[in-house]
């Protein structure tokens, strides 16, 4: 039995060590938003934050985030929308949008990291895979959220 | 909304609470919770409050056609955009009305082109009709009255009623029959850049995937199939897994083995686990190289049959000055989907069959899913998702479907969620073809070419998947595309095709039949490098006055600075192409580093479609043609060894990253006139042009992709 603190909730799990968490979180708590792409940390459409940090949870056993913090796309806006949430629908950035909880994810962590991002920064931080060719928007979106002031909530949600 | 779907909803919603693994519909809820909407016409449903849900037939993948369909019926019903959503029509109620919503397949760039017609018609008949039920309560003719903007309005009197006041009587009136669609320019929903309505739900992580379902109990497959294709299982030792947590069940099929367990993991886990034997069949020593060698003995074939004959080509080759030989090829490629392969099945005890699954086509997979379980179409329901991804792999082929059903069958009761693993999906495909074709082109005294033989070898996929769409001589065109209709002025033209059709399962791969505008644009390429003109001109030179390949090609140029002197290093490749509808001329800016790396910096795409719906989802949808013609043009391939693939997931079927997209400039011009599709035109110019500006930089002309298996270190 494992006690998981995810999006601010604790969850007790009963599961075995190595169940990587993307499955903990989609089969066990019930948080499908996080996805499975690969299975091998390649793709990226499984990242969520571990106390702050972005990790690949298809690769990431649930023992080792015992007394961490996990935060996934469904906690990501705090119950509205994230700066980067609200940027993304402002620049028309998902096609399929299967990809885009990692990519969000990711970039959420780029951003606390570096507020201002270059577009360096961003080939280096964003090695999620799109395979619907959503990158430039990606990169708009970053650099567009980066221009927001940070509040994590109370952007309405409709696009401009 | 059918029985079945309501108490459904309220079964989830009972749920909800102490675990979070309720399920919602974001958009059919919508209509089932509220019982006082009012279904004007299939495509229209009214609220009091004047909200107005557009039922959609085709499918979402992130193309837009979820969106633009509505824009489109909106524009003739003419309300108020802002209260318009969408919800997919139900392939059962599909069913059970004889196919009101016409064709649910979502494939060819086809979604808005080949409904706009009767979508819009249902948009203006429901207009129509609530401007005449407005009139009957006023008692005027309604010719006085005029609708707009969500309000129907008296002109003398100026009286005014709402779209949702009248709905009820409206929709008791008889559908009106002369239906006057409006002009293109004077569209004010239709033709502008309105953000999609399943975009908000896919950035905040809504379940709105079919591998997101959850229903109460439900089970989780993983699923095994036979390496070879076209193998068989034998038998399967299990007795390892007999005591692995959570496991309930090991179904056992012809092709296929799912284990079935609590959690998905646990299922795949002990799938590894399983000791199986396959029958592989006669098919376990092919390879890339005997594939290979069954297309070029096609291109040997004396006695192919002939897709296009124009002129006489063995005379006019003959009496040529200049003769110049090609071959081209391209290897099998998998879509790929970020989201594998799944399918969710419950077989209810009231005998009634649920699919929720990432489907191209609705009424394809409810008649598999039928078909499968042994039920009437009437007695099932497939739940269309949005799809993670389908670039065709979710159309014809509904293999997943089928597999989806067959497991659950065995759990009756229990709803069962199927999902392909990664490497399953990558070795389980329906691939675009691999082919081969030699090109041979004739050029007179004066440098004019007179003549142009080609003959393709490459799998058919109509074979595979629509047999009835072959032609008599066993032509299929999607094999031929480019070729057989190839617009350049040359008086003398054979195309032949050799089909070999190998034992890999062939599909329709994003533009089907695109490779061939590789092989035509890099050899045309050739041609006028041989003639030592420019590109563009040579092109223009063989293009009638007035076809529209001409305006493309002369926009792209000018949007391009075509001519214009370039970065050092950087160097331009142009292409032209026609296909679903559409016409497509790209310019590529491409630089190669000493190391032999190639970089695509710049595309510049002109488009005419003929009308634009939503120009925003069209540029989206030029980006996301060249990021997923970028891959296969650099990276991907799917090799073929002991009977089966070899490229097993990302790791060895690389997709470009972040850095490696180009800037892509899409010009939209629209000639009117003709519905053009969005979803592939953009990707059948990308490799031509990218592989003549490789040519430009380096002087070597690949012909053959992809890009990582030729040296292009700089002498």
């Amino acid at each position: 039995m494992f006690k998981l603190n995810v999006n601010g909730k604790v969850h007790q799990v009963d599961v075995e060590t190595d169940m990587p968490l993307l499955w903990v979180l989609r089969d066990h708590i019930g948080l499908p938003g996080t996805k499975y792409g690969c299975g091998i940390a390649v793709c990226g459409a499984c990242t969520v934050h571990v106390d702050g940090a972005a990790v690949r949870s298809c690769s990431v056993p649930v023992s080792a985030v015992v007394g961490k913090k996990v935060l996934t796309i469904e906690g990501l806006g705090q119950g509205g929308l994230h700066k980067l949430q609200a940027s993304w629908i402002a620049q028309q950035v998902p096609q399929c949008g299967y990809c885009q909880s990692g990519m969000l994810m990711a970039a959420a962590a780029l951003l606390k990291e570096k507020p201002r991002p270059t577009d360096a920064d961003i080939d280096q931080a964003m090695t999620n895979l799109c395979r619907c060719g959503t990158y430039a928007r990606v990169r708009a979106a970053i650099h567009a959220a980066a221009d927001i002031a940070d509040t994590a909530t109370g952007v309405k949600r409709s696009a401009s | 909304m059918n029985a079945d779907r309501r108490d459904f909803l309220k079964v989830s919603a009972a749920l909800g609470g102490a675990f979070a693994l309720e399920f919602s519909f974001p958009w059919a809820a919508r209509a089932a919770v509220e019982a006082a909407a009012t279904e004007v016409n299939a495509w229209v449903v009214i609220y009091p409050d004047d909200r107005v849900v557009v039922r959609i037939a085709r499918s979402e993948m992130g193309q837009g056609t979820y969106t633009a369909l509505a824009q489109l019926v909106a524009e003739e019903l003419d309300c108020d955009w802002a209260k318009v959503s969408s919800e997919f029509a139900s392939p059962n109620e599909h069913v059970r009305r004889k196919r009101i919503w016409g064709s649910m397949s979502t494939g060819g760039s086809q979604g808005v082109r080949s409904s706009q017609d009767y979508v819009r018609k249902a948009g203006a008949a429901a207009r129509i009709m609530l401007t005449r039920a407005a009139a009957a309560r006023w008692n005027v003719p309604p010719a006085e009255c005029t609708a707009a903007q969500g309000m129907i309005t008296h002109g003398a009197s100026q009286r005014k009623l709402r779209y949702g006041e009248v709905a009820g009587e409206a929709a008791k009136l008889e559908a009106p029959t002369e239906i006057v669609l409006r002009d293109s320019k004077d569209w004010k929903i239709a033709g502008q850049p309105v953000p999609r309505f399943d975009i908000p739900d896919k950035v905040t992580g809504k379940p709105v995937f079919a591998i997101d379902v959850a229903l109460p109990g439900m089970l989780f497959a993983a699923v095994v199939q036979c390496p070879v294709f076209g193998g068989k299982l034998k038998r399967v030792d299990s007795s390892a897994i007999s005591k692995a947590r959570g496991i309930r069940k090991v179904v056992r099929e012809s092709d296929f083995v799912a284990v079935v367990a609590d959690s998905w993991w646990r299922a795949n886990q002990a799938l590894q686990k399983l000791k199986i034997e396959w029958d592989f069949g006669s098919n376990g020593a092919a390879s890339s190289e005997t594939i290979a060698a069954m297309l070029r003995d096609g291109l040997a074939d004396p006695a192919l049959p002939r897709a296009r004959r124009v002129g006489d080509v063995p005379a006019a080759l003959a009496a040529a000055s200049k003769v110049i030989e090609a071959e081209y090829s391209s290897p099998y490629l998998n879509h790929a989907t970020m989201e594998p392969q799944t399918c969710t099945a419950w077989f209810k005890a009231d005998g009634f069959l649920e699919v929720w699954t990432a489907t191209q086509n609705g009424e394809a997979s409810l008649a598999v899913a039928a078909e499968t379980a042994g039920l009437p179409q009437e007695s099932v329901e497939v739940h269309k998702m949005m799809l993670g991804g389908g670039f065709g792999r979710r159309g014809a082929p509904q293999d997943f479907v089928r597999q989806g059903v067959a497991i659950a069958k065995a759990m009756p009761g229990t709803p069962v969620k199927m999902l392909w693993s990664r490497e399953e999906d990558m070795q389980h495909g329906y691939y675009r073809p691999a082919s081969v074709v030699r090109m041979k082109a004739g050029v007179d005294a004066q440098g004019k070419l007179i003549a142009m033989h080609t003959r393709v070898a490459c799998p058919s996929i109509l074979k595979v998947l629509v047999p009835a769409s072959l032609n008599k001589e066993g032509i299929d065109f999607t094999a031929v595309r480019a070729f057989h209709d190839m617009p350049y002025t040359v008086p003398n033209q054979q195309v032949d095709y050799a089909m070999r059709n190998g034992h890999v399962p062939v599909g329709f791969w994003r533009a089907p039949g695109q490779q061939n505008s590789f092989y035509r644009e890099c050899f045309i390429d050739e041609l006028a490098v041989a003639a030592n003109s420019d590109p563009i001109a040579y092109r223009l030179a063989l293009l009638k006055e007035g076809d529209k390949n001409r305006l493309v090609l002369e926009a792209v140029a000018k949007a391009s600075g075509w001519g214009n002197p370039l970065p050092p290093g950087v160097h331009r490749g142009v292409a032209i192409a026609d296909g679903f509808g559409s016409f497509t001329a790209m310019v590529a800016e491409v630089s190669v580093s000493p190391q032999g790396t190639v970089d695509v910096k710049r595309v510049v795409v002109a488009i005419d479609s003929g009308y634009v719906v939503n120009p925003d989802t069209c540029r989206a949808q030029a980006e996301g043609n060249v990021l997923f013609g970028l891959g296969a043009i650099l990276y991907q391939e799917n090799n073929v060894k002991d009977g089966r693939i070899v490229e097993s997931n990302f790791h060895n079927f690389r997709l470009p990253q972040i850095g490696e997209m180009p800037k892509v400039e899409t010009l939209l011009v629209p000639t009117g006139g003709f519905w053009g599709g969005h979803g592939e035109a953009a990707i059948l110019a990308l490799a031509p042009a990218v592989c003549n500006a490789v040519f430009a930089a380096t002087g070597q002309r690949v012909r053959s992709l992809p890009l990582k298996n030729h040296d292009l270190r700089l002498a």
